[in-house]
């Protein structure tokens, strides 16, 4: 291991490639569905995807929409002129022995993701992103001597966004990926699904000890945060360890060993593909209607950044925020920032129901999602109801948080009287000063010497008392109440 | 026996003075007669048959048929047509049988037109003379010993034997025209985008366009009408104008027809240009203003289009990779010699050249010096027709600089390529232009000579309107 001195003396310079697939109901070129996830291999293709002969390729104007939502998530607007162009290199799982993509005219050119590091918010710039066909997925049965190919994905649309090499640090590495998921996802641009590969990155490493760039190495097919991360770290150790030695660092390309944790050469640069780019001729270029992009940019849903200025102006913490961001994208079903959005013009309220949601809501939802109330009037009335019955006093902080629970993991009803359900199941504190007020004379009368105790000024001695009001009560009072009055009657 | 026109004929098949199956049947037995001209590779004699019982049998019912009840037709081998291989006359795609049929197929089935075979061509409408087919040359009907030009050559064969009333072709530099000059019938190449290319097998997809090979300009405008349109499998494709086949005098006196200087020059061929000199007399005869016009970015149009149109071609014959239909090398060890040896043994010369030489202005760091500059002079050449057209209603010259060559006669491929000197500039710039054949044979060889119609993009139909004037006036 290097020290960390040495460390310090290098400059480290990260740029992320990202290939984020597209929402779309059929493929980049093709009326053939794009949902692979629990197709029978090579069953969802068509001619085209197939490369059969006279089959050409149909733009889908949905990836086009799409891809002008992005650029409004990278802080940009969408290039009013592109072009696609044929990649050309020969493997089995690409059919038509060219991959169709934008080389020459990308759809989004500039932009920017704004990341918040220890050292406040930082902007890493968006070099280019562009449209192009995924290829299909060939495998290599161990020990078989043959190879199996699935064309189920060839032609699924990609959007694939390449940063600047502004990342300077494998934290700020996994926090650019992370924000461009969320960004993705809010924008309604891809399902985001690392599990199913939705988004693959492909991280370019390189370490300096001058102001110019150093020899970069690409890591490739990152499928997880985590990963990025850890190749990037793993990278620079390499790199510096390399130089430290004398030795040079080659451009290459690399993979990822997640078993080993540490990434390993795949392809130098001698055997990098000369890939003949040439317009493709069979899909005219995309002029942008200034209408049609208008329309987008004024239909765009809030995204992670313009979430996180209101979720700030409630008061909610750091982590607050972030758990709720991040929370609100795993499930397609219900909402936690449409549901304080609505609630937004009572900040107090607000930020109750967002405590509670970080608190109850989300820790419940991660054990068991299927079976909770997703209904938005209905928890918005769960939420509502709760935090007057809270704030009425009628409810304890504790017994709030056992009657939202009861009411959220009800998914069929529970709405409509909700006070008494809390009631009937015993939640309710009792704040009623005339029913707390007989207990009390009960608890004096029964207890005098703690009562004896208190005025020979015995403070433990009032708590012993509140304690018996509580227990006569069967904790249904309000124990401020309680000790309030038991002070009055004892003339305290 | 000569064919009526196709209107004629598909009335005659509804009012049922003849019948589909007997059409069919009678172009079948010419084909086979014909044998020895190799103008088809596939016949479909069984799924014809079949198509055309069906159709008398709706006729029978009273049931609509269509403007092309039982007319009978080829397609040259590279339209995926249902009912034979399509090979595109390369051994690389024998045994090829097409899981879906081309667009223009299709929209012919539905009028009730009948294919009756696959016509011979140059391997992937490689070539002028159809000597680079894998299934051997087609001879012209005129004289044997000579080429019926190319590609589409086996097409220009079946309808000057009139085997059938007309053939489809595809013309991507002159592919139909040419052999329509050299065999002696219409041949016509569309607007870019006029007609659906999904379903042909690419060629060089930004100047590919179906190509039609007829007796007469009437045949064609009906079945323009037919075939053009917005194909939905085909984002090249463009909005037809009205109404192709309505009968309308164009009043020659009112036209100004420019001649192309460059296509009258020494590269032409002295019997070719007197017989174009001819009809021009004729033509000024009849009132026209005819005046000859400079256009000198022609001259690069020959070099351009063998940039781009090769660059296209190794592009789109990658698919060709014997893994997943036609032939696949079963010598082969490992991909790499899969690859290498389905596609080396199946691909004839001619298509591993144009291969070769688009690869090679494609490879980085000649993309700028061949392509980028290409694309510049096509631009140019654009810009030009664009201009003349403002002058000009017509620009006339010959289709081809020489009239049909003896076999063996151009084995420089640079000659060859020559002889797509007159036709690729019209290619280039997406033009309609249409081959007339010159039947007065004023040529010493008494070899058909063509006469070249250009008109601006997507004026087909004045183009079309104005070589039935032609036809009526000049050659008849």
């Amino acid at each position: 291991m290097i020290n960390k001195q040495i460390i310090d003396q290098y400059s480290v310079a990260i740029g992320i490639e990202c290939h984020v697939q597209l929402k779309t109901v059929s493929k980049l070129f093709a009326a053939v569905d794009n949902d692979a996830r629990d197709a029978e291999p090579n069953s969802l293709i068509s001619h085209i995807c197939f490369g059969l002969p006279g089959a050409l390729p149909v733009l889908n104007e949905k990836a086009i929409e799409l891809a002008c939502r992005a650029s409004f998530a990278l802080n940009t607007k969408p290039a009013k002129f592109s072009t696609f162009d044929r990649k050309h290199y020969f493997y089995p799982d690409l059919p038509m022995g060219y991959q169709i993509t934008q080389f020459y005219n990308p759809i989004i050119i500039g932009g920017s993701v704004e990341i918040i590091t220890e050292k406040g918010p930082k902007k890493i710039g968006i070099t280019r992103a562009h449209l192009e066909a995924d290829a299909g997925k060939s495998s290599h049965p161990s020990g078989a001597d043959y190879s199996l190919v699935d064309l189920n994905r060839a032609g699924t649309p990609l959007l694939e966004i390449v940063s600047e090499p502004d990342i300077t640090s494998p934290t700020e590495a996994r926090q650019y990926a992370h924000e461009l998921f969320l960004l993705m996802k809010y924008a309604g641009v891809s399902d985001a699904d690392l599990y199913h590969g939705n988004m693959r990155f492909d991280v370019n490493v390189s370490v300096s000890k001058t102001d110019e760039l150093g020899t970069r190495t690409e890591t490739k097919n990152l499928n997880s945060f985590r990963s990025v991360e850890k190749a990037a770290q793993y990278e620079i150790n390499r790199q510096i360890e390399l130089l430290e030695k004398g030795q040079a660092i080659d451009q290459e390309t690399r993979g990822w060993d997640e078993a080993k944790q540490k990434t390993t050469s795949q392809r130098g640069k001698e055997h990098a593909h000369d890939y003949r780019y040439m317009p493709d001729p069979d899909i005219p270029p995309v002029e942008l209607d200034q209408t049609f992009v208008k329309q987008i940019e004024d239909t765009m849903p809030l995204l992670p950044g313009q979430w996180r200025q209101f979720l700030d102006s409630i008061q909610l913490d750091q982590s607050q925020i972030e758990i709720l961001l991040e929370s609100e994208v795993l499930s397609e079903n219900y909402s936690y920032l449409e549901l304080l959005s609505n609630n937004k013009a009572e900040s107090k309220l607000v930020k109750q129901i967002a405590n509670w949601m970080v608190n109850v809501e989300i820790p419940l939802r991660r054990d068991n999602d299927s079976e909770l109330q997703d209904d938005l009037t209905a928890r918005n009335t769960i939420y509502r109801t709760t935090a007057e019955l809270y704030n009425s006093k009628k409810l304890s902080s504790s017994n709030a948080k056992l009657l939202l629970t009861e009411l959220l993991s009800n998914s069929n009803g529970l709405v409509e009287n909700i006070e008494k359900y809390a009631e009937e199941q015993g939640l309710l504190q009792l704040s009623d000063d005339n029913q707390i007020k007989t207990i009390v004379d009960n608890v004096i009368a029964q207890n005098p010497q703690a009562v004896a105790d208190v005025k020979a000024g015995e403070q433990k001695a009032i708590g012993f008392l509140v304690g018996q009001v509580m227990k006569e009560s069967k904790g249904q009072a309000n124990p401020s109440v309680a000790k309030e009055l038991l002070n009055e009657s004892l003339g305290l | 026996m000569k064919w009526d026109k196709i209107s004629q004929i598909a009335d005659n098949v509804v009012s049922g003075k003849t019948s589909a199956t007997e059409l069919v049947t009678k172009s079948l037995n010419l084909l086979k007669d014909a044998k020895e001209y190799n103008s088809v590779i596939a016949s479909l004699e069984e799924s014809a048959l079949k198509r055309a019982k069906e159709i008398d049998d709706k006729i029978a019912n009273k049931e609509h048929v269509g403007r092309l009840a039982g007319v009978p037709f080829i397609a040259k081998d590279n339209f995926l047509v249902f009912g034979a291989d399509t090979t595109a006359a390369s051994n690389i795609l024998k045994g090829f049988e097409a899981p879906y049929q081309a667009t223009v197929i299709n929209k012919l089935e539905t009028e009730g037109a009948i294919c009756i075979a696959k016509a011979n061509l140059d391997a992937f409408g490689h070539g002028g003379s159809t000597e680079n087919s894998d299934f051997g040359p087609s001879l012209n009907p005129v004289d044997k010993s000579k080429v019926p030009g190319g590609s589409s050559g086996g097409s220009a064969v079946a309808v000057v034997l009139d085997i059938v009333p007309f053939a489809l072709g595809t013309d991507t530099g002159g592919s139909s025209r040419q052999p329509a000059s050299f065999s002696g019938c219409v041949g016509y190449k569309p607007s870019y985008g006029l007609m659906s290319r999904s379903g042909i097998v690419a060629m060089a997809s930004s100047t590919d366009t179906v190509g039609l090979l007829t007796k007469s300009s009437e045949d064609l405008a009906l079945l323009l009408e037919i075939m053009s349109g917005k194909d939905p499998l085909d984002s090249t494709t463009i909005e037809p104008q009205d109404n192709y086949s309505e009968v309308k005098p164009v009043d020659v006196s009112k036209l100004k027809i420019g001649v192309i200087k460059q296509y009258m020059s020494s590269g032409v061929a002295d019997n070719v240009r007197s017989a174009i000199e001819q009809s021009l007399a004729n033509l000024k005869k009849l009132g026209a203003t005819v005046e000859e016009v400079g256009m000198p970015s022609l001259d690069y149009s020959v070099p351009a289009y063998y940039i781009i149109v090769p660059a296209e071609i190794s592009s789109n014959l990658s698919r060709y990779d014997g893994q997943r239909f036609g032939y696949s090398s079963q010598s082969a060890e490992n991909l790499d010699s899969s690859y290498i040896s389905s596609r080396s043994d199946g691909f004839g010369k001619e298509p591993t050249r144009r291969i070769l030489i688009g690869t090679y202005v494609l490879t980085s760091g000649y993309y700028e010096a061949y392509y980028r500059k290409a694309q510049l002079a096509r631009t140019k050449i654009i810009n030009q027709f664009n201009d003349a057209f403002n002058t000009y209603d017509f620009l006339i010259g010959p289709t081809a600089p020489t009239t049909a060559f003896k076999f063996g006669d151009k084995t420089d491929p640079l000659q060859m390529y020559l002889a797509d000197s007159l036709t690729v500039g019209s290619s280039l710039a997406g033009i309609p232009a249409i081959s007339l054949p010159l039947i007065d044979k004023p040529s010493p060889d008494n070899m058909p000579v063509g006469l070249q119609i250009m008109s601006r993009q997507n004026q087909d139909k004045q183009l079309i309107q104005f070589a039935e004037q032609i036809e009526k006036e000049i050659q008849i």
